[in-house]
């Protein structure tokens, strides 16, 4: 079955989807269930409109914009750091990838450098937050499964320890606004690296056990394998990124490809599936998060002295040259993007939030045809959306 | 990569009719774009897609640009007779742009590790209908940003598949994102019919044409 088969159905009935998806034969009532947008499955206020026959999916609308507050008219309306603080909130898990993303976009817009300490900063706090949000998601997606609370309070119990450090970095635990065009806001406290070091050399122990406990469960297993396949070329086409895209087996990783910040100073691999099912993604985020500990391990070491924002960078009055820029980073959601117009006001003319999290909603419908209920929520979880950056 | 003119030209050359432009970028980064014509969007998209040397698989990101009606003043430098004699003189010349809407897609290629290619598609005006082809069944992932295009912008995209409204409600009326789109006064209060008020709500009144 493909996109242009069923996506193109306007016209169709859903007894004819039904035929389609699971043969013709099978008699019996169809059933119109709207999961959510109050459920806890569903990672805030996000509404599946299913349809079932039985157990089985039929069809799968995800509906969504319960938190649509038009962050890009808001951006559009503000100077170009009055924003920073508002991308902390698109995914609240990553403030600080967004922020990196945002600024990233404005220094290719504006031409700003940026000091050697800082790219360092962003390097450390960028992987500390790709950790954290990979816990996160293993801890919700066995949550999803059934395994109630003692995963995912494992999997919290590390990312607090993770979340003080950003906290006395920062001054927040979750609301960030660490990033500025060209640097960074602040300096690390004293002591923050042999801490950060410290929570870096433990955290392994943690995967270790973590591990142990479930990657080769029986139960995780069964209820994950071969559930939710996403081949890699609808991967490709439907502009999946991050974790999802390469647990389907392609090799496209922003660090790699595009070089940005100082990546590659720091050798570490690309972890690839070979199914595209539920099952490779917690896997692939298990590799990745051992991966960014890879890295993080030298640049602790090695984050040199200096200033942590570019003197030349304004800002007051900042105000870029007319033209655009589309900038782009690998958060731990996929590709974070921000399309910026500049008509020379101080003020961006137009503001363009690219935001993984929708875009890898689009194939949801694909993924969980012909599957059960049961399965479709075990699948929603594996795609890690955060409703904050779905809805913006 | 090829130079945006190399891809230029082999377009053309490949889809006879074609009209394509290169729209310049001022910013450090450079990231010059391709003005395309609605009618030929979807074959020009088609041939960079399929084409071996750019095979632009993955289409990023996919979104709306307004653009309201403007006076663009250029100065020009103009002969004239100043008391006799002949001088060069710099005058302002001021000519009316009629506004349009924009769609931007930025294709990269996954397979081949480049990009991006940024595609422009213009709408002759921002009057209803707004219409540009839709690039949905060439790369799945603009299904729910054209969706969003139409939502926010009032963008019609011909040949998608389901073309809704996204994040607001299937009945709201206007489109949020348009430059000259003006939000609706929400008292929490009864309003009052005091100056304040009323000045207000002018401004969602049709424009009446004054008579002579």
């Amino acid at each position: 079955m493909t996109f242009h088969d069923l996506a193109y159905d306007a016209g169709k009935t859903d007894f004819q989807r039904k035929a389609e998806v699971i043969g013709v034969g099978r008699e019996g009532e169809l059933l119109e269930v709207a999961m959510g947008p109050q459920h806890p499955s569903t990672h805030g206020v996000f509404r599946m409109d299913v349809v079932l026959d039985g157990e089985t999916v039929v069809k799968l609308k995800p509906v969504f914009g319960y938190l649509h507050r038009n962050h890009e008219k808001i951006a559009e309306n503000t100077s170009y750091l009055g924003s920073m603080p508002y991308t902390d909130r698109l995914d609240y898990f990553c403030s600080l990838t967004n922020n990196w993303a945002y600024a990233l976009s404005v220094e290719k817009l504006a031409g700003l450098q940026v000091p050697e300490r800082a790219e360092y900063i962003r390097l450390i706090t960028a992987e500390l937050t790709r950790v954290l949000n990979h816990t996160c998601l293993a801890g919700f997606l066995l949550q999803d499964m059934g395994a109630l609370g003692t995963p995912l309070m494992y999997a919290f119990r590390e990312r607090e320890k993770i979340l003080d450090l950003i906290e006395s970095l920062t001054g927040a635990r979750m609301m960030c606004n660490y990033m500025r065009f060209g640097g960074c806001r602040c300096d690390l406290p004293a002591g923050w690296l042999d801490a950060a070091k410290k929570v870096v050399a433990e955290y392994p122990r943690f995967l270790d056990e973590f591990e142990t406990l479930l990657s080769g469960n029986e139960i995780l297993m069964a209820r994950t394998q071969g559930v939710g396949k996403l081949s890699a070329e609808l991967a490709i086409n439907a502009g999946i990124t991050g974790p999802m895209l390469r647990a389907s087996g392609v090799d496209y990783d922003l660090r790699k490809v595009d070089n940005y910040g100082i990546y590659s100073r720091y050798p570490f691999r690309v972890p690839l599936g070979s199914h595209g099912d539920v099952y490779d993604r917690y896997m692939i985020r298990m590799l990745e998060m051992r991966e960014s500990l890879k890295i993080l391990e030298p640049a602790l070491k090695d984050i040199p002295e200096g200033p942590v924002v570019d003197p030349k960078a304004k800002l007051r009055g900042f105000r870029p040259k007319a033209g655009e820029a589309y900038g782009r980073i690998e958060t731990p959601k996929g590709e974070l993007g921000f399309y910026l117009i500049s008509d020379g006001s101080p003020n961006p003319y137009r503001y363009r939030v690219r935001p993984p999290s929708l875009i890898n909603l689009t194939i949801l419908e694909d993924m969980c045809l012909g599957q059960t209920v049961a399965d479709a929520i075990v699948t929603l979880g594996s795609v890690d959306i955060v409703l904050g950056e779905v809805d913006r | 990569m090829e130079t945006l003119e190399q891809i230029k030209a082999r377009a053309e050359a490949t889809v006879p009719g074609a009209q394509l432009s290169v729209v310049k970028n001022d910013s450090p980064c450079a990231q010059h774009s391709l003005l395309v014509d609605v009618e030929h969007a979807y074959v020009v998209a088609q041939f960079l897609r399929d084409d071996p040397q750019l095979r632009l698989d993955y289409c990023s990101n996919v979104t709306g640009v307004d653009f309201l009606d403007a006076e663009l003043s250029e100065k020009v430098k103009v002969k004239k007779v100043v008391d006799g004699v002949e001088k060069e003189v710099e005058e302002v010349k001021k000519t009316k742009r009629a506004g349009y809407l924009e769609v931007v897609y930025h294709l990269y290629s996954m397979s081949l590790k480049h990009g991006p290619v940024i595609l422009r598609q213009r709408t002759p005006g921002r009057a209803d209908p707004v219409k540009v082809a839709s690039l949905t069944p060439l790369w799945r992932s603009a299904e729910f940003q054209e969706r969003e295009v139409f939502d926010l912008y009032g963008v019609l995209f011909d040949g998608h598949p389901d073309l809704r409204r996204i994040l607001m409600w299937d009945g709201f009326k206007d489109y949020p994102m348009r430059k000259d789109y003006r939000e609706p006064d929400d008292y929490e209060y009864e309003p009052t019919p005091h100056d304040e008020v009323l000045e207000k709500a002018k401004a969602h009144l049709p424009k009446q044409e004054v008579k002579a």
